[in-house]
């Protein structure tokens, strides 16, 4: 499993050279963690619906925030400086095809990274519906989770709040849900550097994934 | 003649959503070229081809839902008569 590190890269160049690995992946490279952060953008997913963006896109677009349709699963969600990003690009052919138990292993890593700082979260299995996907700290959401698939490559991930502005995802209803978001910050005071929670939670996800260590490389 | 079939995605999940097809009926495809993309709740996931062939019957339009063990589509893998670079679908 290799970790790539990319650091502050904008939306439309992530996805890009995501579409890049997962060709790699598929044609027999290892499969990959990348951990990024994103300027502010808006993301509809393939089931995203209008209706939950509470202000025109032009008018977002005028307060520095970008909307993309994308091809994941999912409804509406935002990114934003202070939120960890990541990217598995993880062969699903060695996983036996589950997409299930994939995002289950993406939550799991969530979990556990914010078991480190005192947190207990959970993944959507204890909220039953699979609406609620995601990693949730009592009724706060603090990850939400959407995936596409090529060639049983996965693509798309995870966005874990750690200083975002939370004041942002009153643009929105994050994943079609009336839900309050929060954020490590949020929790615990804490500022954690962006590159420290990056590597923290790349541990967990390839220990997770295939119980490997691994080595990173900045891209 | 092979059959693209709607493979298991995991325990609970029973059904995905057309979202488009890549090709048509009467065009060829590539080992592992992705035919056709669906929908779950959180996934957007494309099924690809185990064989390079023609597509000759498509069984589901876009918008449906699919039971999960479902035929999505006939491949012929013995049809070898597309030139390369043949037309592409959406």
């Amino acid at each position: 499993m290799r970790v790539i590190h990319w650091g502050m890269i904008e939306y439309a160049s992530a996805w890009h050279q995501q579409k890049e690995l997962v060709r790699e992946v598929a044609a027999g490279a290892p499969s990959a963690i990348v951990l990024c952060e994103h300027p502010s953008v808006i993301t509809f997913g393939r089931k995203a619906s209008d209706a939950n963006i509470f202000l025109p896109k032009d008018v977002l677009e005028q307060r520095g925030v970008v909307c993309v349709s994308v091809d994941r699963g999912g409804d509406v969600t935002l990114h934003a400086p202070g939120q960890l990003i990541v990217y598995p690009i993880i062969n699903l052919k060695l996983f036996g095809r589950d997409i299930k138990a994939c995002l289950q292993k993406m939550e799991q890593a969530s979990v556990a990274f914010l078991r480190d700082f005192g947190i207990v979260a959970k993944g959507q299995e204890g909220h039953g519906a699979s609406a609620y996907r995601g990693v949730w700290v009592g009724s706060r959401k603090i990850a939400s989770i959407g995936i596409g698939i090529s060639r049983w490559v996965t693509y798309h991930g995870i966005g874990l709040n750690i200083t975002t502005d939370l004041g942002l995802f009153d643009y929105i209803r994050p994943c079609g849900l009336d839900v309050r978001m929060t954020s490590l910050q949020d929790l615990t005071g804490q500022t954690l550097p962006m590159r420290e929670a990056a590597e923290r939670f790349a541990g967990h996800c390839v220990r997770i994934f295939d119980g490997q260590d691994h080595s990173s490389r900045i891209g | 003649m092979v059959r693209i079939i709607l493979p298991e995605l995991g325990d609970g999940i029973v059904d995905a959503e057309i979202v488009r097809w890549h090709c048509r009926e009467g065009q060829s495809v590539k080992f592992d070229e992705d035919v056709v993309e669906l929908v779950t709740d959180k996934a957007v996931f494309n099924v690809p081809a185990d064989f390079s062939g023609r597509i000759m019957k498509i069984y589901y339009n876009e918008g449906q839902r699919v039971p999960v063990g479902s035929v999505l589509a006939d491949l012929d893998e013995n049809f070898s008569g597309a030139p390369e670079g043949a037309e592409r679908g959406v």
